[in-house]
């Protein structure tokens, strides 16, 4: 019943709730009697007073940020495009890795007493940076590295050029 | 409601390096934040220093308020984190509304608070009184609700719950803000009926 009663007060709740609730505060005591103490608390509240801080204050809060400066918008200094880069650099790992490691899987089935389909103890790591797959990939992480260079360089030479003028 | 120019207005003028147009910022929220500072701080001098630190975070970040809410929505949620990281830094209780000392600590509060050392028996007096007695959370959350002109939507955004919860939370505050003024300010409430 209270909290009906509150989303009345509040003035919250569909517009059937409501009616059915001013029907009840029409007929039933006891949804009267619950209705007049919660009103009592609401108008209590409203009428509260905030505390005050010392006289002191503004000029306190005044005197502290003449030595500050506002800081400039974290959209300034976070440049998106950095962050894309990054992500896709990783997936892009993520991805070559994966591919690799199923590369090196033997699907054919084996000996049924394991599980796992790889003999660990036979996979050979030096092909790993001697495999024409990863040397690929190798080379489109440095081109990546190097357009996200040359965007960032390109960008502060603009920069430097729009403060020039 | 504020007369004279609207926060945005002075907000702007701030931004193009009016940093004396602040003040006003300041003044019209300095009771609001202190008032909410005061809900998680043990006494008012630690409440002054979190509402002071509330202004100049909020200088500071000027530049991220992007005016998609109310400016008063984003500096209440500073006010919140800063109170939160308050209460870490001090490793207090933090009141949460699940957690039963909380009523053991509002009860406990009441020692000091005996009938012949109410000398204030107007009804506001008393009902700040009550909400002094309330966790840090149900305090604040009617702290918003009733003198933050928040709404419930801005209220979740600025204690990071979803709208239902906010309600819900109101309800139960209310509920225990009831509760507190029938058990401690019994006389004052029958005076009221």
């Amino acid at each position: 019943m209270e909290e009906r009663l509150w989303n009345y007060i509040d003035g919250s709740g569909a517009a059937e709730e409501r009616s059915a609730i001013e029907q009840l505060l029409k007929s039933n005591a006891e949804w009267q009697s619950k209705y007049r103490e919660l009103l009592d608390v609401h108008q209590l509240l409203r009428e509260s007073e905030l505390e005050e801080p010392s006289m002191r204050f503004t000029r306190n809060v005044m005197e502290e940020i003449a030595r500050l400066q506002i800081a400039p918008a974290t959209k300034n200094y976070i440049n998106q495009k950095i962050i894309y880069g990054l992500g896709a650099f990783f997936v892009t790992m993520i991805i070559g890795f994966l591919v690799y490691g199923f590369a090196q899987v033997d699907w054919t089935p084996t000996n049924s007493n394991s599980s796992i389909p790889i003999d660990f103890g036979k996979l050979d790591f030096s092909k790993f940076f001697n495999n024409t797959y990863v040397n690929i990939f190798m080379m489109m992480n440095v081109v990546l590295g190097l357009a996200l260079l040359d965007r960032y360089l390109n960008k502060k030479k603009e920069e430097r050029r729009q403060t020039s003028e | 409601m504020h007369t004279g120019p609207s926060d945005n207005e002075i907000l702007s003028s701030v931004l193009q390096g009016n940093q004396q147009a602040y003040a006003e910022i300041v003044k019209r929220y300095q009771n609001f934040v202190f008032t909410i500072a005061l809900r998680y701080a043990p006494n008012r001098e630690d409440a002054e220093e979190i509402a002071q630190d509330c202004f100049v975070k909020a200088y500071r970040s000027l530049a991220d308020f992007r005016g998609d809410s109310k400016f008063s929505t984003w500096l209440y949620t500073i006010v919140t984190t800063t109170c939160l990281t308050f209460l870490r830094k001090k490793k207090l209780d933090v009141h949460s509304l699940d957690n039963e000392k909380v009523f053991e600590v509002a009860d406990s509060k009441d020692s000091g608070f005996g009938a012949n050392q109410v000398e204030q028996k107007s009804r506001i007096g008393m009902v700040n009184k009550a909400i002094a007695l309330l966790s840090s959370d149900d305090a604040h959350i009617i702290t918003l609700f009733y003198k933050g002109e928040q709404s419930m939507e801005e209220i979740g955004q600025v204690m990071g719950l979803e709208t239902n919860t906010v309600k819900v939370r109101l309800h139960r505050a209310r509920q225990r803000l009831k509760d507190k003024m029938e058990k401690h300010f019994a006389d004052e409430v029958r005076d009221l009926n």
